[in-house]
Parts: structure tokens; sequence; C-alpha cells
């Protein structure tokens, strides 16, 4: 059987799906990955701006770390993130693509910002706290809650409708700005606006948003982990059939869930407009609500994993200001490549290529998938005198599995030697393999380098001269000093 | 208020939308929901920029044809590389569709603007000399009254954008390729099943379209703006309403061309009427309510020919089960 199949057409490379890889492999995957992308953007920033990787990526620690003020913001605009993620995290999980976080936390903005408007001057301040706090959950919720309306009873597109709720919301708050400010300035000022009315500090200015989100981190965790909603939407996700078989009803679970995921994008807009900014504008989200949608689908929605990968996102985004870069356009760049390369990498976690002719060894080196082989081949055996057709079929495989072995310890004892064999050998291969690339890796580097430094300063050579191309573009500058050269000739 | 100059330049404005929809409209086909479309727009108005200051800079003399073609070329090259960098990571690597579409956009959107700032002056200045000819018309156009106004006053654009959505419509329902890309958006598994090539149809659709999305950048910034349009925010608003559009039109690209025809109305209306500030954002909002109330509608109204494509925002993979 397998001659004919030989025969057939294979491809050069087989993709196939990876069982479970165990959390410390996925761990080391991940930071790898990490480390790369980071010496890949350290690598850009010497070709882009001039700053070569190892400042780069210290300067960007400075951006963090430099001072206590530095690091205070740094862990405000982290729990606004991660509480927009935290958000998503109970809808994604439910695999509704809520990506309306940006008109959520919009929505609970304008809310917590009516109230101060209009009740700010009209009644003792705690109770305008307590107005704002309620109005601005409430309406991040019901921004949330209208599409799961239509999602749960008609099936209405999700990801389209709210993306569109965001634009809306957008204009909402625009609007509320033009009627509100009647100077024509369009901005919105919370001392002459809204009665200068704050949500109250916790010991500094940064704290209670910390405070709060830290709170909602561990009640998310508890939420999807050990209550019976979380377990319900995760059954929601994975099948909905599934679900109504079981006796959940879908509907109630897919408002529910969006309403708490709406809420807390209303937490996150509260906090926004009432503790952080005191206003609200058309830019309070800042494209937040679309940045933790990366941040939550890359944590896995857990929200432990939330706060690191939304620290990857504030850490290359606040890293960057004492690089004092005048084009801010960079820090794009890089946090797009960042992700891009993590994003990329998530598939060898699941999926594994196969080259054609490696196939039998890899695997070998599988001890999962030998085990599983094992395992059908004992099944086979037992249902050996049952049928006739699976002996026919199976023959081969079972006489495999009864050349192995004997009996099922000595079976399990032969494959462990053989696995620790084999392992060992990779590993030593693998190790010479490293050794070597790394060597000629660094050789290449060294002479990149040079050859970066040559094209450098050649590059900026050109720049000093007055005529010169302003561009790195090689092309355009030669092309200058071309035509340069042309009409010199012309005018001799 | 002159209503046949509203008209046309509610015409001459729609092009964004239309290029942007039509290149949307086609990748969606495939199964694949490109959030990426207004960050590759600001790539193609940024790659087009940068063709057009190559041209202006290499070229003794400016020929006409040159300088439109040169930087057109760019914005397909620039944009059917994003298109390539968004199928390569949702095709091949299968990452999820949303995150790698928004993530394209944030990157997208950060690379326009970094090559603006990267040629400074010498870009605006670019634009400044090539966008005549993007704005050129044909001679007899003023001579013809309104009839000229209405239908000839445009730069080759406008007209090529009509083009590209009719040839699109044309595409999907007469060809045997059109229903090919169909079936691979509504169900790859049978489309596989029945012999047709899903990854390579995914590629194509996603990198074409994307080159197509990415002109409605450059219609922006060389014709309708003539000057760079500084932060790229308008381009990116743009963006989003062309994604609205094609729910708007229900995955029609003939009817993209009325469909974006009346979102630029609705978005220059505010221009043309005197009303307050406040007035104006409730105009603005109107194309956003009016895609919602037609998504609604067509998923109560469950007509099998205006729905989405049924794998619309879902990876295939053979072996999955």
């Amino acid at each position: 059987m397998t001659k004919t199949e030989r025969k057939v057409h294979e491809p050069l490379f087989h993709i196939s799906k990876r069982d479970a890889v165990s959390w410390k492999r996925a761990l080391l995957v991940r930071v790898i990955t990490v480390l790369g992308a980071f010496l890949v953007s350290g690598i850009l920033s010497w070709i882009l701006i001039g700053v070569d990787p190892f400042t780069f990526i210290g300067k960007l620690f400075e951006g963090i770390f430099g001072t206590e003020r530095r690091i205070w913001v740094m862990l405000r605009n982290l729990s606004i993130l991660l509480c927009i993620a935290l958000a998503l995290a109970p809808a994604f999980k439910m695999r509704f693509w809520n990506i309306g976080a940006e008109g959520q936390v919009l929505m609970g903005g304008l809310a917590t910002a009516i109230c101060m408007y209009y009740l700010g001057d009209k009644l003792p301040e705690p109770v305008v706290w307590l107005c704002m706090i309620v109005a601005g959950i409430a309406a991040g919720a019901l921004w949330a809650v209208i599409p799961a309306i239509f999602k749960a009873f008609w099936n209405t597109n999700e990801t389209l409708f709210t993306l569109m709720m965001n634009y809306i919301a957008m204009q909402l708050v625009s609007f509320f700005t033009n009627v509100w400010v009647k100077d024509g300035s369009g901005t919105l000022k919370n001392e002459t606006h809204l009665h200068g009315i704050m949500l109250p500090q916790l010991g500094n200015m940064y704290l209670l948003p910390i405070i709060v989100v830290a709170l909602l981190t561990a009640g998310m965790f508890v939420y999807l982990k050990y209550s019976k909603h979380g377990y319900e939407l995760s059954v929601v996700g994975e099948s909905e059939n599934t679900a109504r078989y079981i006796g959940i009803d879908v509907k109630k679970v897919i408002i529910r869930t969006m309403a708490v995921s709406g809420a807390i994008c209303g937490v996150a807009g509260l906090l926004l407009t009432g503790a952080i900014n005191g206003t609200v504008t058309t830019a309070t989200a800042g494209g937040q609500g679309f940045t933790a949608i990366i941040v939550s689908w890359l944590g896995k929605f857990n929200p432990l994993y939330m706060i690191l990968t939304s620290f990857l996102v504030v850490f290359l985004d606040r890293g960057m200001v004492p690089l004092n870069l005048t084009n801010d356009a960079f820090s794009a760049i890089i946090t797009g490549i960042v992700f891009f390369i993590i994003i990329g990498c998530e598939f060898f976690l699941s999926y594994q290529i196969k080259r054609r002719h490696e196939k039998a060894q890899t695997v070998a080196a599988e001890p999962a998938l030998i085990a599983e082989t094992q395992g059908e081949a004992r099944q086979i055996e037992g249902a050996e005198t049952t049928s006739q057709t699976a002996e026919a079929t199976a023959q081969e495989e079972t006489q495999q599995g009864e050349e192995r072995a004997q009996t099922p310890e000595e079976e399990d004892a032969a494959l462990l030697r053989k696995i620790v064999d084999k392992t060992g050998e990779a590993l030593k291969k693998g190790a010479d393999a490293v050794a070597d690339t790394a060597k000629k890796c660094a050789q290449k580097v060294k002479e990149g380098a040079q050859r970066c430094k040559a094209f450098l300063s050649e590059k900026f050579r050109r720049k000093d001269k007055p005529q010169g191309g302003e561009g790195p573009a090689d092309e355009t500058a030669e092309t200058k000093e071309t035509e340069k050269t042309d009409g010199e000739d012309k005018a001799e | 208020m002159n209503i046949i100059s509203f008209i046309a330049s509610a015409i001459r404005f729609s092009t964004v939308f239309l290029f942007g929809s039509t290149g949307e409209t086609i990748t969606e086909k495939s199964g694949h929901l490109n959030l990426g479309t207004p960050g590759i727009m600001c790539v193609g108005a940024a790659f087009g920029g940068w063709g057009g200051m190559i041209y202006v800079n290499a070229a003794a003399q400016i020929n006409p044809f040159l300088a439109v073609f040169v930087p057109l070329l760019f914005t397909l090259l620039g944009s059917g590389l994003m298109g390539l960098l968004y199928s390569f990571l949702t095709v091949t690597l299968r990452a999820n569709q949303n995150v790698t579409g928004l993530m394209i956009t944030t990157f997208g959107v950060g690379l326009g603007k970094f090559i603006k700032a990267n040629f400074g002056t010498e870009f605006d200045a670019a634009i400044g000399k090539l966008c005549g000819y993007f704005r050129a018309s044909l001679p007899f156009a003023d001579k013809l009254g309104w009839f000229g106004e209405l239908f000839l006053s445009y730069g080759i654009l406008v007209y090529l954008a009509i083009a590209v959505a009719i040839v699109a419509s044309v595409c999907f329902s007469k060809t045997r390729m059109g229903l090919h890309l169909r079936a691979v958006g509504e169900n790859p598994a049978t489309a596989d099943a029945a012999g047709v090539n899903v990854t390579g149809y995914r590629y194509t659709a996603t990198i074409v379209g994307s080159a197509i999305s990415g002109l409605g950048g450059l219609f922006y910034v060389f014709d309708y703006m003539g000057a760079w349009d500084s932060g790229l925010t308008s381009t990116e608003a743009l963006g989003w309403l062309a994604v609205a559009l094609v729910i708007f039109t229900m995955w029609k690209p003939w009817l993209g061309i009325f469909g974006s025809i009346l979102f630029a109305a609705l978005y220059l209306l505010p221009n043309y009427l005197d009303v307050t500030f406040a007035m104006r954002d409730i105009i603005k909002m109107l194309p956003y309510v009016v895609t919602v109330i037609v998504l609604v509608l067509t998923s109560m109204r469950k007509k099998r020919e205006n729905q989405p494509p049924a794998s619309l925002g879902l990876n295939y993979f053979r072996e999955e089960r």
C-alpha cells in the first residue's frame, strides 16, 4: 500500500496540526520570538533612523523606567490598555468578534462627560461621581448590547456591525462637543465646561486607574476560569450546537457576555474621562480599542498573559519617547513589525511542517505520536478476532507492533531508550548546528555592519552637499547628480 | 447651492470609496475580511507620491502619460505588497484575520507617514507638480454645458474606478474565474474538493483587491486634494467608509458605483448647506447609520444572494474537520 502511495504526487512540504504543545515549550518559543522581533526592530532602527540596535533597546528601557514619572505613566497606560483587552476577552472567547471597543470606550467617556456637564453644578460632588460611574458603565454596555441582540436573534455579522458603531460613537462625541463648546475652539475643557469635576485621587494622580484595573484583572480571571458564566461562554465559542444541546440558552449568553464586555469598556472610558483626561474627545480611545484586540488575542484571552502582552505594546509605544523622533510614525512601524513577527510565529505553535522524505524521522522524533500509533496497533491486535477487514488493512501495522516487543513494559522501556538516544543525538546535532550558524552569523553581521556603515557614511556625506538628494533612495540622489552634470555640460 | 456642481463633485469624490470598496469586495469574495484596507490606502497614497517624486526628479520634461503612469504603478506595487503581507499571514500562516487586518492598518498608516516624513518638501512639490495631469479632463468637456460637467469633467482615475467596478462585477457573475472565486469564499472545502486551487485564489484575490484599494489613496492625494493629507487621518477615515460601503452594496461592485456616489454626497453635503458644526456631525454620521441599517435588514430578510460570503473571516485548513 505504501508503495502505491509513494507514486502519487506528494508535495515537498506538508503542513499538519500539532498536538497541544507543553507550556514550557510554548513559552520558550514565544520568548525567542519576542527577542527575535526586538532584534529585527533594532536592526531596522539602525537602517532607518541611524540608531544602533543596542542604543535603541537601551533607549526603550530608558523611556519606560527612566524616571519615576515615566514608570507611573507607563503603569497607567498599561492599565487602560489592559482594561480594554480584559473587556474583549470574554467576547472573543465566545467567538464574538467585538471590534467595537473603541466605540464602547468613547460612549463610556461621553456618558461620563454628560453627567459632568449637566449635573456638575446641580448636585454635590459625591453624587455626581456616582452618576458618572453608573452612566459610564451603562453606556458602554448599551453600545455593546445593540450588536449582540442582532447577532443573537438574526445572526447579523458582528464584526461589521461593531465596526460601524465605533464611528457612530465618534460622531456623537464630536456632536456633543460642538453643542457644548460655544467659542468655536472645538475642545471641551474640564475647567470651563465640565465644572472642574474629576473622580477622587488616591495618593497620586495615577493610582486610581491602576488599582481599578488590577481588581478587574483578578475578577476577570476568576470569571473566565471558575464561574458558570465563563464556562457557558467558552462552550458557546467552541460550538453553538453543543451549547444548545446541553441546554445553554445561546442568545442569553451572547447578550450577557457582550453586556459584560461593553461595561468594562465603559469603565475604561470612565477612567479616561473622569480620572485621566478630565474631558472627552474623538481621540480619547486613541486607537487603543483596536490595539487591545491584538493584546487580547496574543494573550490567549488569559488575563494574566494579557498583562505581558499589553506591557509589550506600551513598552514599544512609550519607549520611543527618549529617542526624540520628529517622525512619530516610526513607533507605529516598529509596533507593526514586532506584532507581525509574533502573529506569524503563532503558526509554528499550532502547526508543524513536515518535509517529504523526512516524514518517518519526524514521526520517530515525536514521542506522543509514537505512543499514539502504538496504541492503535494494540487496539488493532485486540480487534483482530472481531473484524476480518480490519485485519486485512492493518496487517502491516500489527506486524510492526509485534516485532517491536512482547510485553507492554518491555515495549515501553525499549521505546524510552530509543527516544532518549534519539533526543541525545538530535540535541548534539542541534548544538553543533547552532554553534556553526552562530559563528557564520557573527561573521555575516560583522560584514553587514561594515557595509552598512560604509553605506550610511556615503549617504550622509551626500546629504551634506548642498544639491545632493535628500532621500535615502540611492537612485534619486544619483539621477540628481547626473542631471546636475548634464546641466553643467549644457552651460559649458 | 448649485445642484449640478454638487453632483459632479460627489461623483468625483466617490472615486475614493469606489476603488476602496471594489478592492475590498474582491478580497472578501475570497473569504478574507481585510480590515487593513484603510492602511493599504495610506500606503498606496505614499507610494504614489514616492513614485511621483522619483519621476519628477528623473525626467527632464514631464510626459503626461508617464506622469500618471509612474505613480499609478508605484501605488499598485506598494498596496499589492501590503496585500501579499496580509495574505501570507492569513492564508499561509493562518493568523487571525481581524487581528492581522487591524495590524496592517496601524502599520500602513505608520509606513505612509514615515515615507512622507523621510522625503519632506520634495514630496509635496512632486505632488503639486503632477496633480494637474491627474485632473486633466477631456478638452471639450467645458463646452458641453451641464452634460460635460456631469459626465466628462473628471480626471482619468474616476473613469478607471468605474471601469474596474464594472469589470469586477462581470467577472464575478459571468466568468468561470468569478465562479471559482465565489466558491472559495462560500465554502472552501467544497471548492477544494472540486479541484479549485483555494490558496491560489485567496492570494490572488487579496493582492489584486489590495492593489485596487490602494488606488483610492492615490486618487485622494493626487486628484482630489492635490496635496499630501497630513497625518493621513482623513485617508484612514475614508478607508473605513470604503469598508462600510462593501456591506452597504451587499458585495456587488456595480452597486458600489451608486453607493459610493451616495456616500460621497453625504460626506460633502455639509459643505454645501449652511448648517452648524453640530448638524454637520449628524450628517456625517449618516453613512455609518445607513450601513448598519442595511446590514441588519439583509440579515433579517435572509435573501441568499445578499448575504456576506459564508466563510468570510474564516481561514481554511484542508485537514481540519
